[in-house]
């Protein structure tokens, strides 16, 4: 397994590498260029040349690759050409923030997902079984922007319950440690930022959620049907074991490994695809952070922040393959 | 039990990684630590906030501001691109930097008119080549070190010569506004500022090359504030993320795409100002959401309501909206060297063909005016002898027919995919004027791509008839004229290729004249020229609208897209 781990590890370095290249040469070919649109619709001609000598855009295609990637294996993710700064600091905290309410949304996901397929399956055909299918369906096809503006009119503006947007009360901001806002107000021993944090999570996490939680809803009962219906199950049942044993114990644990795929894309693709989320509840994470760098032609940007999802994306995958043969002995590496 | 030990190991690497990535990473670490919103604090001159701060009992959910609190929240679209204002020319970067900073002189907080500020006085002399400032004693930097001429000319070398030890050329920074509004850099041909004299601390004098009518607009630019030689000094490049001015407000605290935190500086050199104590730019990426935070009283101003909305916010308790003075222009541009386009004709016949009035009333609910100048009203030159091109379809065939288009012909409308202050709904737009067109038997096919392909692609002249505008920033007629129409910026903001050599001259002899009617009149007359020849349809001169909670006071919008905070209070 340790071989295993290793091998996949080093199977990063080409997926990457190639990653980088396909990339670079999208960015490059697309027209549009940095320097006018940093500069804006009201460019002079002589400030925009200036500016491309500056940043390097002058310079062969393969020079500029070549120059990102020394500095690179130097660990250096480059310096934003847009604002200057050093990617490496900007794009920590917009990761840490996109981490954490990805967590949240599959949490939430996943714990009303798993549960409503398991009962859909178990009392399949019952009308909790249709009205759950319907609701999973609805959440598959909702679009994400809609659903957001509905739950801040409702959460926000007409019962006042929830905020409408961002992390945590800029009034009141929490001490930054490691950018997780759950973690650093327990580590800073804050309840009240806590339970602030939550409440800021809580809408951004449903509208992120909701589709993951019908993907993983409709996948644990079709494979929970399959599994309800095998011999094992038949002999637990007779061997009298209690009903919620019986669904969670031998049932479940039989049908979690499709589940655990589904759940292992949809975190991936959420740590790159929450764009639209983040846009509406003003989430500051990396989704937006590069969908903006690729609008202002921010190359670097745009290449580390890939570079950064796609790496999230491999070891995640990593790690449920990594499941996959604890919850099941008879898959070995 | 090998494998849950294998797990816990990476779940601990995971974990361990995340905190060596997050330890280091925010060079903000140290100093965010600031006084909360709070209504304890309040009080507080200054110090010891850190130490309120952790004993802080607000419990911190309710994010609606309590009585008394001095704390505003402006709520923006976008996040700045920078917190050095001279080598970036976005307006989200100069609505911070005009807090924190302050230039030699400013804008009236209605017009643009040139105020005293880090100068209380000036001369000019009778050549108009010399002008001396007089500086305000007593002011300080946020770092406690003297504002004095020094400093003056500190900045300026930095901006105008590239070999200066804070241009940071090498980490990329670039003064184009510096460029753009000074004639270049030192050593330039038609750089104006000669040399920079300091006299004693506290008056400076500038000896110019040749006059320059908008120098003392130029000099009250939010681009040419005064920053903190020993900032420099101190932070080098990073001087874009750790702002030092003398402004009302000093820099706490930047997260990237969320907030901007800024205190109150307690040692502001205006007495009793500035009324705020705590001032936060939060970024909404999206109007609706930034709209439903106001409602819900998360924020206290929000930025670009869409105009839409405006008329709901007036009558809704508890909220009250605010204008911008109109400062921009619309309009619909011809590539006048690509045929049909290059004949005067179709170009006035295009402009008979559309309906302002029906696009104003339909786009812009009903906070714009049409516009027959380029120029917005308000401003030096504005030609209101003008008589403007009205809407008169059957004019239009007439002119078509006499250029030799009777049968009209097709061609491509390019629409923004953004929206801009000067254009909310470039798409539907562009459909109301292709249905104009249609009108006067010409057929158009709207084009659209993405903002950065856009801008590039009518640089290359590709375009037959297309959307954008332009917005003032310092006051100054020829921002405008110069730039969108004089040969020397084809093709790189003057994208109608429009090339007169009149105009040329006219804009020439303007922009060394000092005496304002005199320089008016220059104006007027390219104005009339450019109107005849029409190488755009000038569409829209638009408001652009804010809103806030009926708590903020004395906020007044100015025309130059941002303001100083420096009078605003929160009433109760």
């Amino acid at each position: 397994m340790i071989a295993y781990t290793v091998r996949r590890l080093l199977m990063l370095i080409p997926v990457l590498l190639g990653m980088s290249i396909v990339t670079f040469s999208i960015i490059h070919l697309i027209p549009g260029n940095p320097a006018q649109v940093i500069l804006g619709d009201q460019a002079t001609a002589t400030a925009v040349a200036n500016l491309e000598e500056q940043l390097g855009l002058n310079e062969p295609f393969f020079v500029q690759y070549f120059h990102y990637m020394l500095d690179l294996l130097r660990g250096d993710l480059g310096t934003s050409l847009r604002t200057n700064s050093s990617i490496s600091s900007e794009i920590w905290p917009h990761l840490a923030a996109t981490m954490e309410l990805t967590i949240f949304a599959m949490v939430f996901a996943i714990i009303v997902g798993v549960n409503a397929g398991i009962i859909s399956a178990w009392k399949q055909n019952s009308w909790f079984d249709y009205f759950a299918m319907i609701i999973a369906l609805i959440g598959v096809s909702m679009p994400i922007f809609w659903l957001g503006l509905m739950q801040q009119w409702i959460f926000a503006q007409e019962l006042g319950w929830l905020p409408a947007f961002g992390r945590g009360n800029p009034r009141d901001p929490i001490e930054s440690i490691t950018n997780f806002n759950i973690l650093d107000s327990i580590i800073n021993g804050r309840t009240d930022q806590l339970w602030t944090s939550f409440k800021h999570l809580v809408l951004p996490g449903i509208a992120l959620g909701t589709i993951p939680m019908a993907i993983i809803a409709r996948m644990t009962r079709s494979s929970m049907l399959e599994v309800l219906r095998s011999d094992y199950i038949r002999t637990v049942e007779a061997k009298g074991s209690r009903p919620i044993s019986v669904i969670y114990r031998h049932g479940f644990k039989n049908a979690v490994i499709p589940v655990l795929t589904v759940v292992g894309l949809q975190t991936g693709t959420l740590l790159g695809g929450a764009i639209l989320t983040e846009t509406i509840f003003s989430w500051p994470g990396i989704g937006r952070y590069v969908f903006e760098a690729i609008g202002n032609r921010d190359y670097p940007v745009i290449q580390s922040g890939i570079l950064v999802i796609a790496f999230m994306f491999v070891i995640i995958n990593l790690v449920v393959d990594l499941l996959y043969s604890y919850i099941d002995p008879r898959i070995k590496y | 039990m090998k494998k849950s030990l294998w797990l816990l190991l990476l779940a601990l690497t995971l974990i361990v990684v995340m905190a060596a990535c997050g330890g280091n990473n925010d060079p903000n670490d140290g100093e965010e630590n600031v006084d909360a919103a709070n209504n304890e604090d309040n009080m507080d001159e200054n110090n010891g906030n850190n130490e309120n701060d952790a004993n802080d009992e607000n419990d911190g959910n309710d994010d609606a501001a309590a009585a008394g609190d001095q704390t505003l929240i402006f709520a923006r679209g976008g996040d700045s691109q920078s917190l050095d204002f001279a080598s970036v020319t976005d307006g989200e970067s100069s609505r911070i930097t005009l807090q924190i900073y302050e230039s030699l002189l400013k804008f009236n907080e209605n017009s643009f008119e040139v105020e005293p500020s880090l100068a209380h006085d000036w001369d000019i002399s009778d050549d108009d080549l010399t002008f001396t400032f007089y500086l305000e004693e007593g002011v300080t930097f946020h770092d406690g070190t003297d504002f004095n001429a020094d400093a003056v000319k500190t900045n300026f070398d930095r901006w105008s010569d590239p070999d200066s030890e804070f241009a940071f050329a090498d980490d990329g920074y670039a003064y184009t506004t510096y460029g753009n509004q000074f004639g270049g850099f030192k050593g330039d041909d038609n750089h104006i500022i000669d040399e920079i004299n300091v006299i004693d601390d506290h008056e400076i004098e500038f000896v110019l090359n040749y006059p320059s009518g908008a120098f003392l607009q130029n000099i009250a630019m939010s681009y040419f504030a005064m920053t903190s030689p020993a900032a420099l000094e101190e932070y080098g490049s990073d001087i874009n993320e750790n702002p030092v001015g003398t402004g009302p407000f000093k820099f706490v605290s930047w997260n990237k795409d969320d907030r901007i935190v800024l205190d109150k500086n307690e040692d502001y050199w205006q007495p009793d100002l500035p009324k705020l104590d705590q001032v936060i730019f939060q970024v909404i990426p999206d109007n609706s959401a930034r709209l439903t935070a106001l409602r819900s009283g998360e924020i206290d101003i929000m930025d670009g309501l869409n105009p839409d909305d405006y008329e709901m916010i007036q009558e809704e308790p508890g909220l009250q909206p605010f204008e911008r003075e109109t400062n921009n222009i619309g309009y619909l541009g011809f590539n006048t060297d690509k045929a049909p386009f290059d004949d005067p004709l179709v170009r006035q016949a295009m402009n008979h063909a559309v309906d302002k009035e029906t696009l104003i009333s339909l786009l812009y609910a009903d906070l714009a005016v049409p516009a027959k100048n380029i120029l917005p009203p308000a401003y030096l030159g504005y030609n209101d002898d003008i008589e403007p091109y009205e809407y008169d379809p059957e004019r239009a065939q007439e002119l078509l027919e006499e250029a030799g288009y009777a049968d009209g012909f097709e061609f491509d409308l390019w629409a923004m995919p953004v929206a801009r202050p000067y254009m909310p709904d470039a798409e539907r737009a562009a459909e109301v004027l292709q249905a104009n067109f249609a009108d006067i038997g010409l057929e158009s096919n709207i084009v659209t791509m993405e903002w950065a392909t856009y801008l590039e692609e009518i640089e290359t002249g590709v375009q037959d008839v297309f959307m954008l505008g332009w917005s003032g920033t310092n006051g100054d007629p020829d921002y405008f004229l110069g730039n969108l129409l004089s040969t020397a910026t084809i093709p790189s903001s003057n994208q109608t290729f429009y090339s007169n050599t009149e105009v040329d001259d006219l804009l020439e002899q303007a922009r060394s004249v000092v005496d304002e009617d005199e320089r008016a009149a220059l104006y007027e007359e390219a104005l009339a020229i450019i109107h005849e020849d029409a190488p755009m349809i000038n569409l829209v001169h638009s408001t652009p609208v804010l809103a806030g909670s009926d708590r903020v006071q004395n906020y007044v919008p100015h025309l130059s897209t941002s303001e100083a905070l420096t009078h605003v209070e929160l009433s109760e």
